[in-house]
C-alpha cells in the first residue's frame, strides 16, 4: 500500500468484486468440492455418495499403478528440468557472447515458447513414427529398435524430449537476460582477476545466476508437472494402456474417463498439498535469496 | 609466485569464435527442423507420406491442403472447419488476455492504492490461487461450469480460466514499482481515483500492459485440457482442441490426411509465434519482470 | 499568499513510534522557512502534514484563516516539488504543468496563458512539447517549479527539492529558487538536510532532530548563538568545536588549559562550543594547541590539532602558512558558547 493511499470506502471493495467472485466460484468452490469428494465414494451413476473417511487415500497409496505414476512423475520431472536447464544455460552463455547475429540467435531460440504443447506433441508423433519416424529410424540404424506407444521406455523417451524442446526457450529467455543484467564492470574485474573462460564462468558469472536459477528450478518442475499435459496425452493418443504417466494426467484420466470420482478428487488434494509444500519451500528459498545489491 | 603468460593466436581465437556459433546454430537447428519437417509434409500428397513420411522433396500439394485444412471439416457437423477453429482460438486468447487484465489491473490498483480494512485478507484469498493450477482442480471445475450450464458456450470457456491471480500479481508488483511521489502529485493536482487511474496509472503502465497481453494470449490460445473437456461441440473447438481429433484421425483411416493435419497444426502455431517474434522485447520484459 | 500556524502538531504512527512530538510555529505571510535536520529527524513528516500527505495525529493546522487538519491536499491550495520531481513521465512538459488546472475544471485558454506564462519565467519555453524523459536534471526541476507556479498557491512546499542535481547546478537552483520566491511573494516551507541551503536560503531556520524542534531562528542567530550542542554541531562546516570544559571560581578550563574567560556565573562541568573561525593564531595568545594536520582548501586553510587532548580544528586564511606543531592562538571576543554537559542546552 502506498502511504498517501485514497481512503474511499467502497471504490476498493466495487473493483474487487469481479476477480474475488470469479475466484470463488471457479477456484474456491471446485477447490473444496475436490477436498470433499476425496473422502466420498460415488456410485456409477452420480446418484449417491457414500462417506468413506480416508478410504480413497488409503487405496491410492496401495495401488501399484499409482506409485508407478508417482515414480515416473518423479523422474520425468528430474530429467526434463535438468536437460532443459543445462541445454537452455549453454544457449545462453553462448548468445551473450557472440556479438554478430546475437539478434537473430535469440529469435530462433526463443520462438518456440508459442507452441502449444499438443502440437508439439503432433510433431514428436512423426519424429517417432515407427514406419518412418526420422528419430526412430535414426535409433533402428543404431540397433535400437524403437517403438514408440509399444515400448515403455522408448514412449517416455520420447516424452521427456519433446517436453524438453518445449521448455529449452523460456529458460533460455530468462538466463540470458540473467546474464545481461550482470553489470560489465564486474564482469571486466573478472576478466583482470581470472584468466580462465571457465574458472570466470565458475567463480563469477554462475554465482550470480543462482537467483535465476532457483527461480527457474521451480517453474520447471510446475511445468514437468502441469504444463505437460498436452504433450503426453497427445504422444499416448489419449489411450494410455501401458504407456507411462504423470500424476497429473492419472487425475484426468481416472476422474474423467473411469469415472473414478473420489480417487480422482484423493489424486487432486495429494497434488494440492505437493504444490503448497512446493510454494513453501519456494518463498522459504526466496527469503534467503540472496540478493547481490 | 610466477605462473606463465598465454598468449592467443589469432586462428586460434577464430577457432573459439566459430565454436561458439557452431553451438548456437546447432541449438537454433534443433527448435526449427521440427516445424520445418511440418511444413514440407504439407506441400506432398498425403498417400506419399503414408509411405515414406517426412523427406527432402517439396511437392504442389500446399494450396490444397491449405484449403482442406481451413474450409473443409472432418467432423461429423461439418462444422470444425480451420478457420471457425481459427476463430474459436481468437476469441479465446483476446477474451482470456482482455479479461486477465481488466480484472488485474483493477484488483491490484485497490490492494496497492487504497487504504482497506481487509486489504491482507483480500490479498491472500487472491494469491492462493497462485499456488493451484487448473489441472489439479479439473474434475470439480468440469461440474461447476455444467452445473452453471455454460458448457459450450465462449463464457465457459474463459471464465474459469481466468480465477488465477498471475495478472493481478503482475500488476501489484507493477505499481508497488511506481514512485511514491506520482500519487501524492497527482493528489495535490487534484486527482481522484478515478482520473488517477484513467490519465496516469494507464497511460504510464501501458508497456505492461502489452507485455501481459502478449504473454495471456499466447497462455489461451494454447489451452488444451480446458478446452477438451469444456466444448464437444465441434463448432465450438479451437485450434489446439482441435489436434486432438486430427491425431485421433490419423490413427483409424486408412489414407491419414498428414498433409491437412499438418496444416492445421501450422496454422494453431503460427498466430502465437508471430506475435512473440514481433514484440519480442515486450514479451521478454513482461516474463522476466513477473518473478520479481 | 497565507500565514502558516502550527500548533501542538504530532505524528504518532500505528506502530506506536513517534516521529515528530509536538511542535508549534508560526510562518507568516511571505516568509521563507526551512526545515532542517538529519535524516530521520522528522521535518519530511511535518512537511507532509502540511500537505495533507500523512494525517496528524494530535494538534491543529491552520492555512491562512482555515484549518485544514481533515481538508484533501488538493483542496489545500498549496503546490508542492518533490525530491525525484514525480514528473508524469507520459505527459509532456506543458501537460504536465496544467495537469492541476485541468482537474480544476479551469479553461483551455486561461490554462495555456497560464503555462506559458510559467514556463518563460522558467526558460522553459522551447522544451514544451517535450517528455520528461528528454529533459536534463535542471530542466525537470525547472518543471517541477512550473507546476507547482501556476497553481498561484497560497503555499510552496518543497522535499529535497535540489538533492538530485550535481552541485554547480544545485548552487544555481538555489539562487534561481530563492528569487522566484521572493518575485512571487508566496509563503514557502522548504525541507533539506543540506545546512549549506538551510542558510543561504532561508529566511528562518528551524532545526529539528529526532522528531523534535531544536531551535528555530534567522540563519545568523542558528549559526552564532546554538540554542544545543545538536545546531552546533550541525549547522557550519566545519563543525563548531565542542570539548569537555570546566568552570571553577569563575575560571573556565579545558583538561588543565585555561581559556581566556573570567567571572562566569556557572560552575561545575560544561561543554564549550568555539567556532574554528573564531579562534586566531597568536604569538602572545595564552593558549597553546598541537597542529597535527593541515588541510588546504584553496581559499582557506584547516588546521586539525588537539588541545588538552581534546580534538580542535581552527580555520585559517590561506596565506597564512602554519605548520604542524604547537601553535599559540587567542580567541576573539564572544566567541565562547557554553552548554550544559549534560543536557546539552545553551546555558548564556
Amino acid at each position: 500500500m502506498k502511504r498517501a493511499a485514497f481512503t474511499n470506502r467502497w471504490l476498493p471493495i466495487l473493483l474487487l468484486v469481479p476477480q474475488i467472485s470469479i475466484i470463488g466460484i471457479f477456484f474456491y468452490w471446485p477447490a473444496i468440492h475436490a477436498l470433499r469428494s476425496s473422502f466420498y465414494l460415488q456410485d456409477p451413476f452420480g446418484f449417491s455418495e457414500t462417506f468413506v473417511g480416508f478410504s480413497n487415500y488409503a487405496s491410492l497409496f496401495n495401488s501399484p499403478a499409482y506409485g508407478r505414476a508417482a515414480i515416473f512423475t518423479v523422474c520425468f520431472t528430474l530429467l526434463v528440468t535438468i536437460l532443459s536447464l543445462g541445454i537452455a544455460l549453454l544457449l545462453a552463455v553462448k548468445a551473450d557472447k557472440v556479438v554478430r547475429g546475437a539478434k537473430t540467435y535469440r529469435t530462433l531460440l526463443m520462438w518456440v515458447y508459442a507452441v502449444a504443447p499438443p502440437v508439439a506433441g503432433v510433431m514428436g508423433l512423426i519424429l517417432f513414427n515407427q514406419s518412418w519416424g526420422p528419430i526412430a529410424d535414426l535409433f533402428k540404424s543404431l540397433g535400437w529398435d524403437f517403438a514408440l506407444g509399444v515400448h515403455y521406455y522408448d514412449t517416455a523417451f520420447a516424452m521427456v524430449l519433446i517436453s524438453v524442446w518445449k521448455q529449452i526457450p523460456v529458460n533460455f529467455i530468462f538466463f540470458l537476460s540473467g546474464l545481461q543484467s550482470i553489470p560489465k564492470s564486474v564482469r571486466e574485474a573478472a576478466m583482470i582477476d581470472n584468466r580462465s573462460t571457465a574458472g570466470r564462468f565458475w567463480d563469477v558469472t554462475f554465482p550470480l545466476l543462482a537467483p535465476t536459477g532457483f527461480f527457474l528450478l521451480i517453474t520447471n518442475i510446475t511445468y514437468s508437472l502441469f504444463d505437460t499435459f498436452g504433450i503426453i496425452d497427445t504422444v499416448v493418443k489419449g489411450e494410455p494402456g501401458n504407456n507411462p504417466m504423470t500424476l497429473v494426467y492419472k487425475v484426468y484420466v481416472d476422474g474423467f474417463r473411469g469415472n473414478d470420482l473420489g480417487g480422482s478428487s484423493a489424486q487432486s488434494v495429494v497434488l494440492m498439498v505437493l504444490v503448497l509444500a512446493m510454494t513453501v519451500f519456494q518463498f522459504r528459498l526466496v527469503e534467503r535469496r540472496i540478493h547481490y545489491t | 609466485m610466477k605462473s606463465e603468460i598465454k598468449t592467443y593466436t589469432r586462428p586460434q581465437i577464430k577457432l573459439l569464435l566459430i565454436f561458439d556459433h557452431g553451438v548456437l546454430i546447432l541449438g537454433a537447428a534443433f527448435m526449427i527442423l521440427p516445424v520445418l519437417m511440418l511444413l514440407q509434409m504439407t506441400t506432398m500428397p498425403d498417400l506419399f507420406n503414408m509411405k515414406t513420411g517426412p523427406s527432402l522433396a517439396i511437392g504442389d500439394q500446399l494450396d490444397d491442403n491449405f484449403r482442406k485444412a481451413m474450409f473443409e471439416a472432418d467432423g461429423f457437423s461439418g462444422a470444425n472447419t480451420g478457420v471457425r477453429m481459427l476463430w474459436n482460438s481468437m476469441i479465446l486468447g483476446l477474451g482470456f488476455a482482455a479479461g486477465k487484465i481488466v480484472l488485474g489491473m483493477m484488483a491490484a490498483y485497490a490492494i496497492v492504492y487504497f487504504r482497506m480494512r481487509f486489504a491482507t485478507f483480500a490479498f491472500w484469498i487472491i494469491f492462493t490461487t497462485l499456488l493451484l493450477p487448473l489441472e489439479v482442480r479439473i474434475l470439480p471445475s468440469y461440474e461447476i461450469v455444467q452445473h452453471l450450464g455454460m458448457l459450450n458456450t465462449y463464457q465457459g470457456l474463459i471464465i474459469p480460466l481466468i480465477a488465477s491471480a498471475t495478472a493481478t500479481f503482475f500488476f501489484r508488483q507493477y505499481f508497488r514499482s511506481i514512485p511514491e511521489e506520482l500519487i501524492e502529485a497527482a493528489r495535490i493536482d487534484g486527482a481522484g481515483p478515478f482520473k488517477f487511474f484513467v490519465d496516469i496509472l494507464v497511460p504510464l503502465s501501458q508497456t505492461m500492459i502489452a507485455a501481459m497481453f502478449i504473454i495471456m494470449f499466447v497462455y489461451g490460445w494454447n489451452q488444451y485440457l480446458w478446452p477438451t473437456m469444456i466444448t464437444t461441440d465441434e463448432d465450438m473447438f479451437t485450434l489446439v482442441r482441435g489436434i486432438k481429433q486430427i491425431t485421433q484421425s490419423l490413427e483409424g483411416t486408412s489414407l491419414p490426411e498428414y498433409g491437412r493435419a499438418n496444416m492445421l497444426a501450422l496454422v494453431a502455431i503460427l498466430p502465437p509465434v508471430l506475435i512473440v517474434i514481433f514484440f519480442q522485447s515486450w514479451f521478454v520484459k513482461g516474463l522476466t519482470e513477473s518473478d520479481k | 499568499m497565507a500565514q502558516v500556524t502550527l500548533s501542538e502538531i504530532t505524528k504518532v504512527y500505528p506502530n506506536g513510534f513517534t516521529a515528530v512530538h509536538p511542535a508549534s510555529f508560526d510562518i507568516p505571510d511571505g516568509e521563507f522557512v526551512v526545515l532542517v535536520g538529519p535524516s530521520g529527524c522528522g521535518k519530511s513528516t511535518m512537511l507532509r502534514m502540511i500537505a495533507g500527505l500523512e494525517d496528524i495525529s494530535q494538534g491543529d493546522l491552520n492555512i491562512g484563516t482555515r484549518q485544514v487538519n481533515n481538508v484533501d491536499p488538493a483542496d489545500r491550495d498549496i503546490a508542492m516539488v518533490f525530491q525525484n520531481y514525480a514528473l508524469y513521465p507520459h505527459m509532456s512538459v506543458r501537460k504536465n504543468i496544467g495537469y492541476g488546472l485541468k482537474n480544476r475544471k479551469i479553461d483551455k485558454d486561461e490554462i495555456d496563458r497560464k503555462v506559458r506564462e510559467a514556463s518563460t519565467m522558467l526558460n522553459l519555453d522551447d522544451y514544451l512539447d517535450r517528455k520528461p524523459s528528454q529533459l536534463s536534471g535542471g530542466q525537470r526541476q525547472r518543471v517541477a517549479m512550473g507546476r507547482a507556479i501556476v497553481r498561484d498557491p497560497a503555499l510552496f512546499l518543497f522535499d529535497e527539492p535540489l538533492s538530485n542535481l550535481d552541485a554547480k547546478l544545485r548552487t544555481q537552483m538555489r539562487i534561481e529558487i530563492k528569487a522566484l520566491q521572493r518575485r512571487l511573494g508566496v509563503t514557502a516551507v522548504y525541507v533539506t538536510h543540506d545546512q549549506v541551503e538551510a542558510m543561504t536560503m532561508a529566511d528562518r531556520i528551524i532545526v529539528m532532530n529526532e522528531g523534535r524542534i531544536e531551535q528555530i531562528g534567522t540563519p545568523v542567530d542558528v549559526y552564532n548563538t546554538p540554542e544545543t550542542t545538536f545546531v552546533a554541531s550541525f549547522m557550519g562546516a566545519p563543525p563548531m568545536n565542542l570539548m569537555a570544559g570546566n568552570i571553577a571560581g569563575g575560571k573556565l578550563r579545558v583538561g588543565e588549559e585555561p581559556i581566556a574567560y573570567d567571572n562566569l556565573p556557572h560552575s561545575g562541568d560544561v561543554t564549550i562550543g568555539i567556532r574554528p573561525e573564531d579562534i586566531v593564531p597568536d604569538e602572545r595568545g595564552d593558549i597553546t594547541i598541537d597542529v597535527t594536520l593541515v588541510e588546504e582548501l584553496g581559499a582557506h586553510r584547516l588546521l586539525h590539532g588537539t588541545i588538552a587532548g581534546q580534538d580542535i580544528s581552527i580555520h585559517v586564511d590561506k596565506d597564512n602558512m602554519i605548520n604542524t606543531g604547537a601553535l599559540r592562538v587567542s580567541l576573539k571576543p564572544n566567541a565562547v558558547s557554553l552548554f550544559d554537559a549534560i543536557t546539552g542546552k545553551r546555558l548564556t
